[in-house]
């Protein structure tokens, strides 16, 4: 608070509880913007594979199927975990929670590192429209695999920001600021960290499932 | 790249001639919804304006509350707009049908749109620039494409307009009822010189047009259509190496030509389509998208490399060929 | 003898709270938070307007003289762009909704100040790319960006452009999120749904749009940008893409996009028309539901300006169908706008003359959108002129006029002063001259078939172009003389008082202008809305 902020810059909310359920809408709404911004992708994918279906096969099998089937576990643990730390906080256990919170940042990283290390070996195999490529294949496939990669680089960018968010937790939670009565900042990452999550439990199977 | 004396083109301001059959049609309608929008506004405004001064502050007028239910004001004028709403949309689409059915047996005009013109290609091969020539009272079928960007072909006198998009091939139709000079205009932004991308419709009387014809250049052969274009057709066939593997010297490498224009064929995947002018175009310029039934799937692309105006001599020239007898047919 | 101690200047609430910069960049206040907005979109509907300035010079001679194609090419885009994202659609979403409407429904401030805050500078941040992108040369694909002119073929700066509309839908989003939250949980007590303002409604619902429909403007110039970037296309036919994939999912956010820019200007004209004739708006429910039901059918007839694209007759007739039935709830709306000055007690203020020319125009505006809906007729008026005076109807002689009139209505409690009443009532019919003058001609060019986006046209337009040039010099006068008087008036206008129209509304509960705080009793509500007593 600087000298030169105004003299009142009052909470707009009459107690904490107001806050957090304005809180937890806000997280809602957020989402749904979410979905709103990777259904615009989505619906470009499923345009395209309705009118490539071979090509877009071709494409799914250049992908490491391992990688994909990987992280999605790895993904799917994480939410376990997180789901767990929001079970901990609520009956108080505060240490429980750093645990989880912890391990769930932990597999993110790993996930974003497994995605990382997927990238740098398509980039080898020159599978990177417009930066590198060079593929034998239908040219439709080049469609396929710049969707890939703007697909899962979007979904990367918001597991930074998740990953991101759990650090702050760790933090409030480390300060002593997070109690059984006062857990909303839990729930509200938990639900992007679920959201995120969700959004890969559909592009997995798109991309690397449903075409091969 | 503009038709320079446009002030004598047929319609001056405040006057568009009804120059093709459906511009009438069109032209009622919006003459009905003329009629409705205008006198609906007009009463608006007649109500509103009596209303302000009746109920101005201070005046002597009552203001006791309307005694009919508010719900059945409200039903009654939700009902009324709504029917006359409806009534517009069966007029503007019964009319838009018709607009969009192309009659069938009509020999087809190309118009490739390109930054910034017109290149039009009729049936005899003969080739125009920015401007196209039809008979009156006879109907005329537009095959549209578009060797860049979209561009629109708009002819207000015919009450038509039909976008061009690259990669498609887009039918549209009009039968001119009325001679004269009509203006055409690029009507979907395209660049640069996108307001100068216009031209001319010239609807000439039967005798005007058989004598526009038979006379002056542009290579026009009376007799078999499509000639001067298949003639270039051939050479383009050898020069992009087309015969090594459609020539008859080739064996069963690649499907036979012959015939094949509006027949059917048989897909890699198991669909049958007509073999159209849009699946030739997409055939040559995207073979694996059109893969067929029985051959292995070894054409290259050639989008990008074989220009617009080539693949419709190329067209041409398939639909020159002379039906293969039956035997050979795949 | 003059007094010794001259009484103390009426307190100046929000406004005296703090008077360094600082105190104004980093304020948390909605109401401050709206005057940047304030000053901000102004400044961006100069630029906007300078450009329409120059196009209209232009067009008032056939040849194109005056400047290349090229220039004129950036100059319509600059034009739109500037409009659209960075006047339109913050206009009174975030200067009205701003300072109104946590003191319509009894709230301390919105639901994340701090997030409001961040919003405005992501939106300068937007705006500062775009005006980056007109520096250095403009874009010349228009506001509407079709590829592949925009994604392979504009030798223009694209990418920056589309960049600076990317960022500032950030803000748009931050926004109608903040709103949304702020509705449902910040009302005072008492404040039930149905007893919400038509404006707190009109915002609610615009919320929304701007909620669901921005996302997806923001993945569609991202999907352009990359393909223009990499050269890979999804638009691209060349690579067996499709152009017209860009065209539906840039209109599935732009045609929601317009109703961002009209349903709050209906909000407004709803609370001025039941201020001056002094009487409950007209079927209230009916109005409310009428709000939800265009922002929820809105998003179901993009495909209308697309009648031409190629697109299949059937996808023409569906979306023809249910362009007709969103014009329904538009077409009541304006009918219960006409049955509440019906037995009211009317007087003329400036903010009524803007709501009336609103009533006018926006319905001329709407029934030209129904010669648009019309199938067989929109194939001859689609990319002509007729469209263009149309949206300028809808959009100006709608938006823009609600606009000025909730300026004007709610100035008194921004400022704590009245505007010159005689200058107001000038400018506003200026401005309804003006803007006829320059927009209907454009009905009768378009008809004739002079296309958009031309500027250069066969002679025998002239006329009704140089008409239209006209006008516009007429309504330029009409804007610029508020931002006179307004500016002027903020500092030595007179004193309003809390409630100089006498309006209901919580607003005018409280000082003007407001303290920081807003109430210093959070308000209790039993009454209906617009409860003025019976005449």
């Amino acid at each position: 608070m600087t000298s030169a902020e105004p003299a009142s810059a009052p909470s707009p909310y009459s107690d904490a509880a107001q806050r957090d359920v304005a809180n937890h809408l806000g997280m809602w709404t957020l989402i749904a913007t979410e979905i709103l911004f990777f259904g615009g992708l989505f619906l470009a994918y499923c345009v395209y594979r309705g009118a490539y279906p071979a090509a877009f096969s071709a494409g799914s099998h250049r992908l490491d199927f391992w990688s994909g089937t990987v992280n999605t576990a790895v993904l799917l643990t994480s939410s376990l975990f997180m789901a767990l730390g929001d079970a901990m906080i609520r009956v108080g256990r505060r240490r429980g929670l750093q645990v989880c919170v912890t391990l769930t940042a932990g597999l993110g990283v790993l996930f974003l590192a497994i995605k990382f290390s997927e990238y740098r070996e398509m980039y080898a195999e020159h599978l990177v429209p417009g930066i590198r490529y060079g593929a034998a294949g239908p040219p439709q496939m080049q469609l396929f695999l710049f969707l890939y990669f703007v697909m899962t680089a979007l979904h990367a960018v918001h597991m930074l920001v998740g990953i991101g968010l759990l650090g702050w937790l760790l933090t409030l939670n480390r300060r002593g600021r997070l109690s059984r009565d006062r857990r909303a900042p839990v729930s509200m990452v938990g639900l992007y960290w679920h959201f995120v999550d969700c959004v890969w439990v559909f592009l997995y199977p798109l991309l690397y499932l449903i075409p091969r | 790249m503009s038709a320079a004396p446009l002030s004598e083109i047929g319609g001056g301001a405040g006057w568009l001639p009804e120059a093709s059959s459906f511009a009438p049609r069109v032209d009622r309608v919006f003459d009905g919804l003329l009629a409705a929008s205008a006198g609906m506004a007009l009463f608006l405004t007649v109500l509103t304006l009596v209303i302000l001064v009746r109920y101005r502050r201070g005046s002597a007028a009552s203001r006791k509350a309307v005694r009919i239910a508010t719900w059945k004001i409200e039903t009654a004028w939700i009902v009324a707009t709504t029917a006359v709403f409806l009534f517009f949309f069966v007029q503007g689409t019964s009319v838009y049908l018709e607009m969009r059915r192309i009659p069938a047996g009509i020999e087809a005009i190309n118009v490739v749109g390109r930054q910034w013109m017109w290149d039009v290609r009729y049936p005899g091969g003969r080739r125009e620039f920015n401007r196209l020539h039809v008979r009156l009272n006879t109907p005329v079928r537009l095959l549209l494409s578009s060797e860049d960007v979209i561009h629109s072909f708009f002819v207000p006198a015919f009450r038509l307009k039909q976008d061009l998009v690259p990669g498609k091939v887009v039918e549209a139709w009009f039968d001119p009822t009325r001679a004269g000079t009509y203006m055409l205009y690029c009507a979907q932004y395209c660049g640069t010189a996108h307001a100068e991308m216009t031209g001319t419709v010239v609807v000439l009387a039967p005798d005007q047009f058989a004598a526009w014809e038979g006379g002056r250049d542009g290579g026009a052969e009376s007799g078999s259509p499509g000639l001067a274009g298949a003639a270039r057709g051939s050479a383009i066939f050898q020069k992009y190496g087309c015969a090594q593997c459609h020539g008859d010297a080739a064996g069963s490498r690649a499907p036979r030509l012959a015939g094949v224009y509006r027949g059917p064929v048989r897909l890699a995947d198991g669909r049958f389509v007509l073999a159209d002018d849009q699946f030739l175009h997409d055939a040559i310029l995207r073979a694996p998208k059109c893969a067929v039934a029985g051959y292995a799937m070894t054409m290259p692309t050639y989008d990008g490399v074989i220009p617009e105006g080539d693949v419709l001599d190329l067209i041409s020239y398939i639909k020159a060929l002379p039906p293969a007898p039956a035997s050979q047919v795949p | 003898m003059p007094p010794l101690n001259p009484p103390a200047p009426p307190s100046r609430g929000y406004l005296s709270d703090g008077t360094t910069v600082a105190s104004w960049l980093c304020t948390r206040d909605h109401k401050r938070i709206a005057l940047l907005y304030l000053f901000t979109i102004t400044f961006f509907f100069l630029i906007g307007a300078s450009a329409a300035a120059l196009m209209r010079w232009e067009l008032t001679r056939p040849n194109g003289d005056l400047m290349t194609s090229d220039t004129y090419n950036r100059l319509f885009t600059l034009h739109g762009v500037v409009m659209v994202w960075f006047f339109l659609i913050p206009s009174i979403p975030a200067v009205l909704g701003n300072f109104v409407l946590p003191l319509a429904i009894g709230a301390r401030d919105v639901a994340f100040p701090r997030l409001n805050l961040a919003s405005w500078y992501i939106f300068v941040c937007g705006g500062l790319i775009a005006l980056y992108a007109i520096v250095v040369g403009g874009v010349d694909t228009g506001w509407t960006f079709y590829t592949p002119y925009s994604s392979t073929y504009s030798n223009s700066n694209v990418m920056v452009m589309a960049t600076g509309i990317f960022v500032a839908g950030f803000s748009s989003i931050a926004t109608g999120l903040n709103f949304i939250v702020t509705v449902h949980k910040l009302r005072a007590p008492g404040l039930t749904w149905f007893r919400l303002p038509l404006f707190v409604w009109a915002i609610y619902a615009t919320s929304i749009i701007l909620v669901l429909a921005t996302p997806v403007l923001a993945i569609t110039l991202a999907l352009m940008a990359l393909e223009r970037g990499f050269g890979v296309g999804i638009f691209d036919p060349k690579l067996g893409g499709d152009p017209l994939l860009f065209q539906h999912l840039f209109w599935f956010y732009s045609h929601p996009a317009v109703y961002i820019m009209i349903l709050p200007g209906m909000g407004v004209v709803s609370e001025l028309v039941s201020c001056f004739s002094r009487k409950k708006i007209f079927g209230y429910k009916v109005m409310a539901f009428s709000i939800l039901s265009i922002a929820g059918l809105g998003f179901l007839v993009w495909g209308h300006h697309m009648f031409v694209s190629s697109q299949s007759v059937y996808a023409g007739v569906v979306f023809s169908l249910l362009s007709f039935l969103v014009s329904v709830p538009s077409a009541i709306k304006v009918f219960n706008w006409i049955a509440t000055l019906h037995r009211g007690s009317i007087t003329f203020g400036t903010p009524l003359l803007y709501a009336l020319g609103f009533l006018a125009l926006f319905t001329i505006g709407g029934l030209t959108g129904i010669f648009l809906a019309t199938l067989a007729v929109d194939v001859h008026l689609h990319d002509t002129y007729f469209v263009i005076a149309h949206f300028h109807y809808i959009m100006v002689g709608g938006g823009v006029m609600a606009y000025m009139g909730g300026i004007h209505y709610w100035w008194p409690k921004i400022s704590g002063r009245m505007f010159p009443e005689g200058w107001a009532r000038f400018s506003a019919v200026t401005i309804f001259v003006g803007f006829n003058l320059t927009f209907f001609p454009q009905f009768l060019l378009g008809y004739l078939g002079m296309p958009r986006r031309y500027h250069i046209y066969p002679a025998e337009f002239q006329t009704l172009n140089v008409i239209s040039s006209a006008g516009a010099a007429v309504l330029a006068v009409g804007y610029l003389v508020p931002l006179c008087y307004l500016t002027w008036s903020f500092f030595h206008g007179k004193d309003a008082g809390p409630n100089p129209w006498n309006a209901t509304g919580l607003e005018w509960q409280t000082p003007s202008p407001p303290p920081s705080h807003n109430f210093e009793q959070t308000p209790v509500v039993t009454r209906p809305p617009y409860d003025y007593p019976p005449l």
